[in-house]
């Protein structure tokens, strides 16, 4: 018989998984040092940082593999190595002919300064303004730069993958990677398909991109020890640590995973969203949207608030999100918080942004297959305001078999997931 | 178990037309339709600029108009015009829990400060400094926000309270194909029934005309039928275009007593390599899973080719195969006379369908030269198209509502 949630919708299951961050490439290495407790973030070498006040970042300098599509840029890499890792632990279909469609979190990518420089002084001077022979430099193309419309990387990775149908990219912040998640989720909860490939990525970090956080106040510039800067839920913490990496998920109908003999990493048992209308930047001072995101997870998964065991948290390392969270989970589970874990993988990888909700995706589910609460590391000093076990600084071995993942942005965008472990 | 229906009850449409359905059915029934474009400005392309619109109808507050780039406006008033359509403006209990998608780009860029550091660093001793000392600064954090995707959606949510959630999709002409059809897939199936979704793209941006011609799509000859550009070597003209819906599953929207412009039956869309032949049998397999409903000269086509050659050649070959089979009926190129919106064509077109389909009459020819003929009988169905410039194909067919 076919298995049904409580609303008598499909089961899905998650049956693959991959990432690649600053702590490494691949599922194994990546949980390993993040249970370990050990940053990712570094000192900017990609480019010069005079004048920053921000000089650190979860980079990925070191070389992700020969596989990677070298032409293509880091972000497109990043995503095509979290996917080849996620479809291939699935085992279903191969690298090639993925049998169904892709959903992707994908960063706004624009062209740098290194690319607008080179059209630019590849071009002679015209009579025109400056930005005239910048265009006229597009126009006779001689400089190697190739053309980058917001379809690229996921029509890339469609290509790679040979997933099915056109890709859906959205961009929703910093909740981009559980955003796309929660869409496939929906596609596959009506049974539009039976497999679906999930990719978030994030590997557009240079120069501009540093300045704009700066510029809004939203970054740690506690340079002087950067693994120590990230400091989500802390007294003294100052600001997010950017980074990148990128995280893929193979999400099946429950019933034909088990018919192929998968192995079936997690349960997705809901969703959950709520949107701001209080401020492009900042949650409504009742954090009511935010609350609002997490019950409708709860509810959607027809769990009471109670079944909770481990918040994987959005835990960013602002004043404002960590606040405003931690007041979210308390006004939501009330006294039953004061059991519930909840760590920040971002205090050891940074913040990826657009892939972020996919790989705390990724986390939590391994946190439900080892029985391992991955630390909040660099919690020294705690915030009389936030009174939750972030479990600092160091793992802790603790069942978790029903997580909340949480994931906001800019704009407004709030949204839950719950992975959970069998039974469906 | 049945399908829930789709309907539309809201349009909001701005463009070089003007606004709202008056407007555009005035100026779609003339043959020829005005020409709205700004030669001189861009030269030397041309654009199709926004007619002139009053914001403070629509986001009266000067300190919202300020956080936004142009086409945040245009999308953001556009969504307005759709939700007072639909009856639904300033009624929290529906605007609380309406869902919202929006497809769009974004990336803006501050021309003058773009073009201090491109000038500045030619000469520079240290150009690393010399780009950090101008982006710190010279970069404004408006603009940071201005130029993030989400923000539309998330203006949206600001002005006109439209919270149950929101997404943006990304990805030029197929996020708007995406961004419907998600609407639409989520309320047959039950998942969801009360929808705002659109698209919005500001043609009036060197930056734009840049990305756009990096990959060499631009049009840069005399504006005309998008029809006829292919055989002198093809391209696009943009145009700024704001085009919003207001979905809803049938029950909502008599629930409620609004009234239905029309039914969205099918949405399909599929990719291609664009390899010749490519884009024609992607568009091939999709017309398969709509082809019964195509029935002949009362399914009038809006087409949303953007004159790129290859694509409009091959869609305009599927387009004379289904009318050679009598599947369909007159056919008209928007681009023509709105240039082409990108993420928001899609949502256009379909805005488009729905106006045609509730007053009963099709739009007059945008193109003289034979391919697009006058309709003979009302239509019953529109078929919108989308083949983008670069990638994706797409169809919606509409229906109107007895």
């Amino acid at each position: 018989m076919a298995t049904r949630d409580h609303q008598g919708r499909h089961v899905i299951a998650v049956t693959g998984i991959g990432c690649v961050t600053s702590l490494g490439r691949g599922v194994e290495d990546n949980w390993r040092e993040l249970v370990a407790g050990r940053s990712g973030v570094r000192r900017i070498k990609r480019f010069p940082t005079d004048g920053m006040s921000t000089t650190i970042a979860g980079l990925i300098d070191f070389d992700i593999g020969a596989d990677a599509v070298a032409d293509r840029t880091l972000t497109e890499r990043l995503a095509h190595v979290a996917a080849r890792e996620a479809v291939e632990n699935a085992g279903l279909g191969r690298v090639g002919d993925f049998p169904g469609p892709l959903f992707m979190a994908v960063p706004p990518v624009e062209y740098n300064w290194d690319e607008r420089r080179a059209i630019y002084d590849h071009t002679p001077p015209g009579p025109g303004a400056v930005y005239d022979r910048l265009i006229a430099g597009a126009r006779h193309n001689t400089s190697g730069v190739g053309y980058f419309p917001f379809g690229r990387i996921a029509d890339t990775v469609a290509d790679s993958f040979g997933t099915k149908g056109l890709p859906i990219a959205v961009q929703t912040a910093c909740a981009s990677g559980a955003t796309a998640i929660q869409i496939a989720f929906e596609t596959l909860r009506r049974g539009d398909a039976e497999a679906a490939l999930v990719v978030g990525t994030e590997g557009f970090l240079h120069e501009e991109a540093v300045i704009r956080f700066s510029l809004l106040s939203a970054l740690s510039t506690a340079n002087e020890f950067p693994e120590k800067a990230a400091k989500p839920f802390s007294g003294n913490r100052d600001g997010f640590v950017m980074g990148e990496g990128a995280a893929a998920l193979i999400l099946e109908d429950y019933d034909a995973a088990r018919a192929r003999g998968a192995e079936i990493y997690a349960i997705i048992r809901g969703c959950g969203e709520k949107a701001d209308d209080f401020h492009r930047t900042r949650s409504k001072p009742d954090a009511s949207a935010i609350i609002g995101a997490i019950r409708r997870a709860v509810d959607d998964a027809g769990l009471s608030p109670e079944a909770i065991q481990y918040v994987n948290a959005h835990g960013t390392g602002t004043e404002e999100n960590d606040k405003m969270e931690a007041f979210a989970l308390t006004s939501v589970f009330g006294e039953h918080m004061k059991s519930i874990p909840v760590s920040s993988n971002k205090s050891i990888v940074g913040h990826t942004l657009t892939a972020a909700g996919a790989l705390e995706a990724v986390f939590s589910i391994l946190t439900i297959r080892n029985s391992v609460l991955p630390p909040t590391i660099n919690y020294e000093v705690p915030d009389p305001d936030i009174q939750l076990d972030v479990v600092p600084n160091v793992a802790r071995p603790a069942r978790a078999e029903i997580v909340l993942s949480n994931s906001f942005g800019f704009g407004g965008q709030n949204v839950s997931l719950i992975f959970a472990a069998e039974p469906a | 178990m049945s399908e829930t229906e789709v309907w539309i009850t809201g349009v909001g449409l701005l463009s070089c037309l003007g606004e709202g359905e008056e407007a555009h059915v005035r100026a779609l029934g003339t043959t020829p339709p005005p020409l709205n474009v700004e030669r001189e400005k861009f030269a030397p392309y041309v654009v199709h600029p926004v007619a002139p619109f009053n914001i403070d109808s629509q986001i009266p507050r000067r300190g919202d108009q300020r956080q936004m780039q142009p086409w945040q406006h245009i999308g953001t008033y556009a969504a307005g015009l759709a939700l007072s359509d639909a009856g639904l403006a300033g009624k929290p209990e529906f605007l609380s829990r309406a869902d919202l998608i929006v497809a769009c780009g974004g990336n803006d860029r501050d021309i003058a400060v773009d073009s201090t550091i491109l000038e500045g660093l030619h000469g520079a001793n240290n150009p690393g400094a010399f780009l950090n000392s101008h982006l710190l600064s010279d970069l404004r954090p408006t603009l940071f926000l201005g130029q993030l995707p989400n923000l539309l959606a998330g203006n949206i949510s600001i002005v006109h309270k439209v919270t149950g959630s929101t997404r943006t999709f990304m990805g030029e002409e197929g996020a708007g194909v995406g961004a419907v059809g998600v609407a639409a897939w989520r309320i047959a199936a039950g998942q969801g029934d009360l929808f705002l979704v659109g698209g919005a793209s500001g043609a009036e941006r060197k930056d734009l005309l840049f990305n756009i011609e990096l990959g060499g799509f631009l049009w840069k000859g005399e504006p005309g039928p998008v029809w006829d550009r292919p055989a002198e070597g093809g391209g696009i003209v943009l145009g700024s275009l704001g085009a919003f819906l207001v979905l809803e599953s049938r029950a909502h929207a008599e629930a409620r007593g609004a009234k239905p412009y029309a039914r969205i039956l099918k949405v399909v869309a599929d990719r291609s390599s664009r390899e010749p032949g490519a884009a024609r049998a992607a568009g091939d397999r999709l017309v398969a899973a709509i082809e019964p409903q195509l029935t002949g000269a009362d399914v009038g086509v809006l087409s949303g080719a953007t004159g790129v050659a290859l694509p409009t050649n091959e869609e305009r070959g599927l387009l004379d195969d289904l009318a050679a089979k009598g599947r369909i009926g007159p056919v008209r190129g928007a681009a023509t006379v709105l240039g082409s919106g990108l993420e928001a064509d899609f949502p256009a077109l379909i805005g488009l369908s729905a106006i045609a389909l509730r007053r009963r009459e099709f739009y007059a020819p945008f193109a003289a030269g034979g391919f697009e003929q006058p309709a003979t009988v009302p239509p019953e169905r529109i078929l919108a198209t989308s083949w983008g410039h670069w990638r994706g194909e797409g169809f919606g067919l509409v229906e109107r509502v007895s």
